[in-house]
């Protein structure tokens, strides 16, 4: 089977962010960018059933300006086998992207589509849902498990309070949570091989989709900051302030 | 402006997340409460009676029972004639079934929404919290996850809306339930507690994980963890408080060996009342404590435990 990887280059997870001073965004400029840490989950599932035997090619997609290759590049050393780009200079909004991954998604027509949660920048927690609206195909979402077998998906998802099992019959739009794998570091000699593997550029407009922004960002700024408190000396001290100064216990 | 509500449940209880939920919509128009499920009139009673609920709608079908977002997704389509916002609560269910409703009705969504300013105008975290966007949608329907800790749950009446029966629509043959594995547990939930003691990676084992549920219980609170005391075993992954995990805002917040990443900060720093309890001076989670310990976790738990078993005696 064939699997498809959907990435995000978003503002690398260490980096503390910076809102802009006129409050237009977050300052971007000479900000170390990676690939989304929860699609870096994604295309590490789809590395393992490859090279467990269940998948035959694993192809990585992005949708972005021409960095975004970076990003695919990181997916095709980690072991993708091909990489496509929907180049655009266009905000990419949720419903866009799973536009466009829609569009991909009809042009290579695999049995799985893999990608992140959320990506970390946004933090929208969309796509998938989106992606698999628009095919109309069964969704396991924050998957923490994931197992194929006889054209179906067993996925096991996080929800609130506990694990959730969903059997999807393929093909599924699987997203991708923190505990389903450790995505492995790119090795040096696979970096190098990734330069040869091939990273094929379109355009929204000629794969002939509408991914124009559906919301204004009006203006982004710095969240409330927390007053510092107080420091107090001892377990019984503590005690104390909860119950005479803070009144939040009895 | 007419406002559909999509109400969390289990088909016996309410959950309150779509209490505050409600507060939310009542903010932007008439709402009317939708109760997708199986055998859950009692569900469709107590949205009834949430205050400023015009109508409940209920869909009850065996399709409904495990609230697949296969099959609500598209009779929430059914229902969106003349409706103007869409809601539910930004929780796991919310998050699964809000999208695949919003790209069948070709619009955008915006996810965990923490303020209205408008009827299409709305402020949300971005950056894992480090940054608010304040966004104006300009799609004809709006489609609006709600971060529950954002609004106060709403409160219920004497008087009950009426309960209009809908549905079924359509069901996917393409997707099955397994099972279900919930932790079972006697302490509040998590996001609906009114105190939450989390503990990091200080903790350093599973077994000393016990004293914090034991500071837990006799505070009558939730229990949480860091992501680092997930990863490492000593919690199970439903605990884990911040950006990933659960949000919580609670009336009183203890952070016992927890250092504070971005992370864990974004998904505890609007409780009202922080405690931190750390041996590390220098540990970030104290710029945001209102009340900081330093002090080695099994010096001061014990000591703090063993003064509030001096007070429930």
């Amino acid at each position: 089977m064939k699997i498809l990887a959907a990435v995000k280059r978003v503002v690398d997870y260490n980096v503390r962010i910076r809102v802009a001073s006129d409050e237009s965004g977050v300052e971007t400029n000479g900000v170390k960018m990676s690939m989304n840490p929860f699609d870096e989950i994604a295309v590490e599932a789809g590395v393992q059933l490859k090279e467990a035997g269940i998948a035959a090619e694993l192809v990585v997609v992005s949708i972005g300006p021409a960095a975004c290759q970076e990003t695919l590049k990181t997916a095709l050393a980690m072991g993708a086998d091909r990489a496509l780009l929907v180049e655009t200079e266009v905000e990419v909004q949720p419903l866009a992207a799973a536009t466009a991954i829609k569009a991909i998604v009809e042009r290579e027509a695999p049995d799985l589509v893999l990608l992140g949660k959320q990506a970390i920048d946004d933090d929208s927690n969309q796509t998938g849902q989106m992606l698999a609206a628009l095919l109309d195909w069964p969704q396991g979402t924050f998957a923490s498990g994931l197992n194929i077998a006889d054209g179906k998906a067993t996925v096991t998802r996080e929800i609130d309070g506990g694990l959730e099992t969903l059997l999807l019959t393929l093909p599924a739009v699987v997203s991708t949570d923190l505990r389903l794998n450790t995505p492995r570091y790119a090795t040096l000699p696979n970096i190098m091989k990734a330069k040869k593997k091939p990273i094929e550029r379109s355009t929204p407009e000629e794969l002939g989709i509408d991914i124009r922004p559906r919301q204004k960002m009006l203006s982004v700024s710095e969240p409330p900051v927390r007053t510092g408190g107080v420091m107090v000396a001892s377990a019984a001290e503590l005690v104390d302030k909860l119950r005479n100064a803070a009144k939040v216990i009895p | 402006m007419s406002v559909l509500l999509i109400a969390e449940h289990d088909n016996s209880q309410l959950r309150p997340a779509t209490l505050n939920a409600a507060t939310a919509a009542a903010q932007l128009g008439e709402v009317t409460v939708l109760v997708a499920g199986r055998d859950c009139a009692t569900v469709a009673e107590a949205a009834s009676v949430i205050d400023g609920i015009t109508k409940v709608l209920l869909a009850d079908a065996e399709i409904y029972e495990h609230g697949l977002a296969e099959n609500v997704a598209p009779l929430v389509c059914g229902l969106t004639n003349s409706v103007t916002h869409i809601l539910a609560p930004a929780t796991t269910m919310g998050k699964n079934l809000l999208p695949r409703i919003a790209a069948l009705l070709d619009v955008g969504q915006i996810s965990d929404v923490i303020e209205i300013k408008g009827q299409d105008t709305f402020v949300r975290p971005i950056y894992a919290g480090n940054a608010l966007a304040c966004v104006r949608t300009l799609d004809p329907v709006k489609v609006l996850s709600v971060r529950t800790t954002a609004f106060d749950a709403a409160v219920t009446r004497s008087s009950f809306a009426p309960v209009e029966k809908v549905g079924p629509g359509p069901a996917s043959d393409r997707v099955a339930f397994v099972s279900r594995q919930l932790t079972v547990s006697e302490r509040p939930e998590l996001t609906a507690a009114r105190v939450v003691v989390s503990g990091g990676r200080g903790l350093a084992s599973q077994e000393n994980f016990h004293l914090v549920e034991r500071l837990a219980d006799l505070l009558g609170g939730a229990v949480g963890a860091s992501r680092a005391a997930v990863d490492s075993g000593y919690a199970p992954n439903d605990c884990q408080v911040g950006q990933t995990g659960k949000v919580v805002a609670p009336e009183l917040y203890v952070a016992v060996g927890i250092s504070g990443a971005i992370q864990h900060l974004a998904g505890m720093k609007d409780s009202k009342v922080i405690v931190a309890i750390n041996k590390d001076d220098e540990a970030p989670i104290f710029q945001v404590a209102d009340y900081g310990l330093v002090e080695d976790l099994f010096t001061a738990l014990p000591q703090l435990i063993e003064e509030f078993e001096k007070g429930s005696a």
